[in-house]
């Protein structure tokens, strides 16, 4: 449409239209490169529409921040990078367990401990899925593109209110900083999902409870008149701490399904010349940008190779890979890392084709030369 | 048969709570109550936040709006409850190792940005809920499980703490001058500003055995031996003061509270919708 704004801009700055577009209206964190400039822009237009900024005294207190805002009501959101990444795992936990929903975005950079602060990674991809003690659902994207940014945040935020869980926006320092050209859709055409409340004055609600038909607790806000509690601990249907095993099992079980029930609803994934592929490049993020490229020149050369992009990280796009272990001969997964999601990829291939790493953690990117050199050298 | 004020303001069927017998949390978390309800607040908007220990399982006993956070972040949960929705009136209910050991980043940075909440430390010099290590507020040279041959390191005087950190409301009471402390719990619940009331409270069962320090009772009574009101103590010689706390209001003041400063940049900005 002609009336869409068109702009240049960087991957953060996509994240905070997009936040912004799907409702945030409190952003609490702690400045730490390469994710500051969500952090700015945040300060700077969240007051314009009556929302809340707050810089934190450190990660930890950022992430308990908004947790306290999404239970009072607001759509909330964090950003950060590996180092804070870490520190916000302890209070992660607690929103999956108290079930807030909430959107943490991670600009990955290259680590471990302070690393490389200004060079792009994809070190953390394992850590979203198990940086927080305990079993726990997780739902995590990872955009590839500028325009992707925005739209995944949106998603983000709708994920979150849907499955009252947080969600992890995995971005990359290439993807947050790399300016693009974006169509910014009008907000009649973006879709919003917000959080199913109880009816007012509902004498029998009960702040865990499922309903019938629905798929996590109705959320009420404090200050609407429902005396609820809310704990870190294992919880009854009322969000009374318990040491019930029954209860216990019951409600750690329900967490998970969350995401394992509706893995169809979450998952997102992007395939290129996949129709007479036998051998696959799989990438995520940035990488996927230079794995595209690689598939292309390829191609060129008459070599059957195509490109499986995941969108969703987590949960993994299980009977995706699953189906296609069947038909191709090789995986080949090139991450800026040295080898985290390639194990989830040779989990679910399961010996059915082989599955090849191309990982580097240096804090260079990943050339569609070094990806092309890896397909010709395992053809 | 409970009385009125348990009846208004706690979860009945959560009660008898996990606290030892001779504890003394359950007489700071009833003039918790005593001093909301005397103040008349409309229990909807009372939000009690804790954090992790003995103390902050009182938010779960008490009939509000609670959050039962994990440890040491409760007045950063308790932060963004209170700027996403200023109305609320948010209290947050700690221990001396919750808000002064992990959670010390956070008390420090909550007094010093003003925000209006009043946070009540439950000190019983310990950890009571591990069983009985030093916390900051143990004096030196006393014992806990993990400084078996005496403790030593220094106390932390939470009251000169926060007060230099910018709290508006700082005052110290005990589990033996209720009435007292009541009033301070009052007074800091006014106060429009980050206030705090350093609660000193008993642990027969960790502190006080660990440190021969007699019965609950013969505690409660070590209270009022060594508590000096601040008052009286301007009168007092230095030697008097000897081996005695203070208690009493020690600041009362008015500085810019966070969130009206911060609701006075969206009445400025905020573009016309």
């Amino acid at each position: 449409m002609s009336d869409r704004k068109v702009k240049l801009m960087q991957g953060n700055e996509a994240c905070v239209e997009g936040a912004l577009a799907a409702g945030m209206k409190f952003y609490a964190g702690y400045p730490i490169t390469p994710s500051t400039e969500v952090a700015e822009l945040c300060a700077q237009k969240l007051p314009l529409i009556g929302g809340k900024f707050i810089q934190m005294e450190d990660e930890i207190a950022g992430m308990a921040a908004i947790i306290g805002s999404s239970l009072a009501g607001l759509k909330s959101m964090t950003a950060t990078s590996g180092p804070g990444f870490s520190l916000k795992q302890e209070n992660i936990g607690y929103a999956a367990l108290a079930e807030v929903p909430c959107v943490i975005v991670d600009v990955q950079r290259a680590g471990p401990s302070t690393g490389l602060p200004t060079a792009p990674s994809q070190g953390d991809i394992m850590q979203a899925k198990w940086g927080t003690h305990g079993d726990h659902p997780v739902i995590a994207l990872s955009p590839s593109s500028v325009k992707e940014t925005f739209d995944l945040t949106v998603k983000c935020f709708n994920l979150a209110e849907k499955y009252r869980t947080p969600v992890l926006l995995m971005l990359d320092e290439v993807v947050g900083h790399m300016r693009e050209k974006i169509e910014i859709p009008n907000p009649d055409e973006i879709e919003i999902y917000n959080r199913i409340k109880p009816q007012e004055g509902d004498d029998s609600y009960k702040a865990y409870r499922v309903e019938e038909k629905e798929i996590v607790p109705r959320m009420a806000a404090f200050g609407e008149g429902f005396h609820f509690h809310v704990t870190g601990l294992m919880h009854d249907e009322f969000g009374f701490p318990t040491n019930d095993t029954d209860t216990s099992d019951k409600l750690i079980r329900r967490i998970m399904a969350k995401v394992s029930d509706n893995v169809d609803d979450i998952v997102i994934y992007e395939e290129k010349y996949m129709a007479d592929a036998e051998y696959v490049v799989l990438a995520y993020g940035g990488t996927a940008r230079s794995a595209i490229s690689a598939v292309k020149k390829a191609r060129e050369m008459g070599i059957k190779v195509g490109l499986f992009r995941a969108v969703t990280i987590w949960p993994f796009p299980e009977k995706q890979i699953r189906e296609l272990a069947g038909k191709v001969k090789k995986f080949i997964v090139p991450e800026m890392n040295l080898g985290q999601y390639v194990l989830e990829v040779e989990r679910v291939v399961a010996g059915r084709a082989e599955v090849i790493s191309l990982g580097k953690a240096n804090g260079e990117v990943i050339t569609p030369d070094e990806i092309l050199s890896k397909i010709k050298e395992v053809l | 048969m409970s009385s009125q004020l348990i009846q208004n303001n706690f979860r009945m069927d959560r009660l008898p709570h996990i606290w030892c017998p001779g504890c003394g949390h359950g007489i700071v978390m009833r003039s918790l109550a005593q001093a909301i309800e005397n103040q008349g607040y409309d229990k909807k908007k009372v939000c009690v936040v804790s954090g992790i220990g003995c103390s902050s399982r009182a938010s779960g006993y008490m009939d509000f709006n609670t959050l039962h956070t994990t440890h040491g972040r409760a007045l950063a949960f308790a932060t963004g409850v209170k700027l996403a929705n200023p109305e609320l009136k948010v209290i947050v209910v700690t221990g001396d190792g919750d808000c002064s050991a992990i959670g010390g980043n956070h008390l420090i940075h909550t007094a010093r940005r003003n925000i209006d909440i009043t946070t009540i430390v439950f000190n019983n010099n310990i950890y009571g809920m591990t069983g009985g290590q030093y916390s900051p507020t143990t004096p030196t040279s006393e014992y806990g499980t993990t400084a078996p041959f005496g403790n030593i390191d220094k106390a932390f005087d939470i009251c000169k703490l926060v007060d230099a950190a910018g709290a508006t409301y700082v005052a110290r009471g005990t589990v033996y001058h209720t009435v007292q402390l009541i009033k301070l719990i009052e007074n800091a619940l006014i106060n429009n500003g980050f206030s705090l009331v350093d609660a000193i409270s008993t642990c027969p069962t960790y502190y006080g055995r660990k440190n021969k320090k007699g019965s609950a009772v013969n505690m409660l009574n070590s209270l009022k031996e060594n508590a000096v009101d601040i008052k009286a103590a301007e009168k007092l010689p230095k030697e008097k003061l000897e081996g005695k706390f203070l208690i009493g209001e020690f600041k009362n003041t008015n500085e810019p509270e966070y969130t009206e400063e911060y609701m006075k940049i969206i009445k400025k900005y905020q573009k016309e919708r």
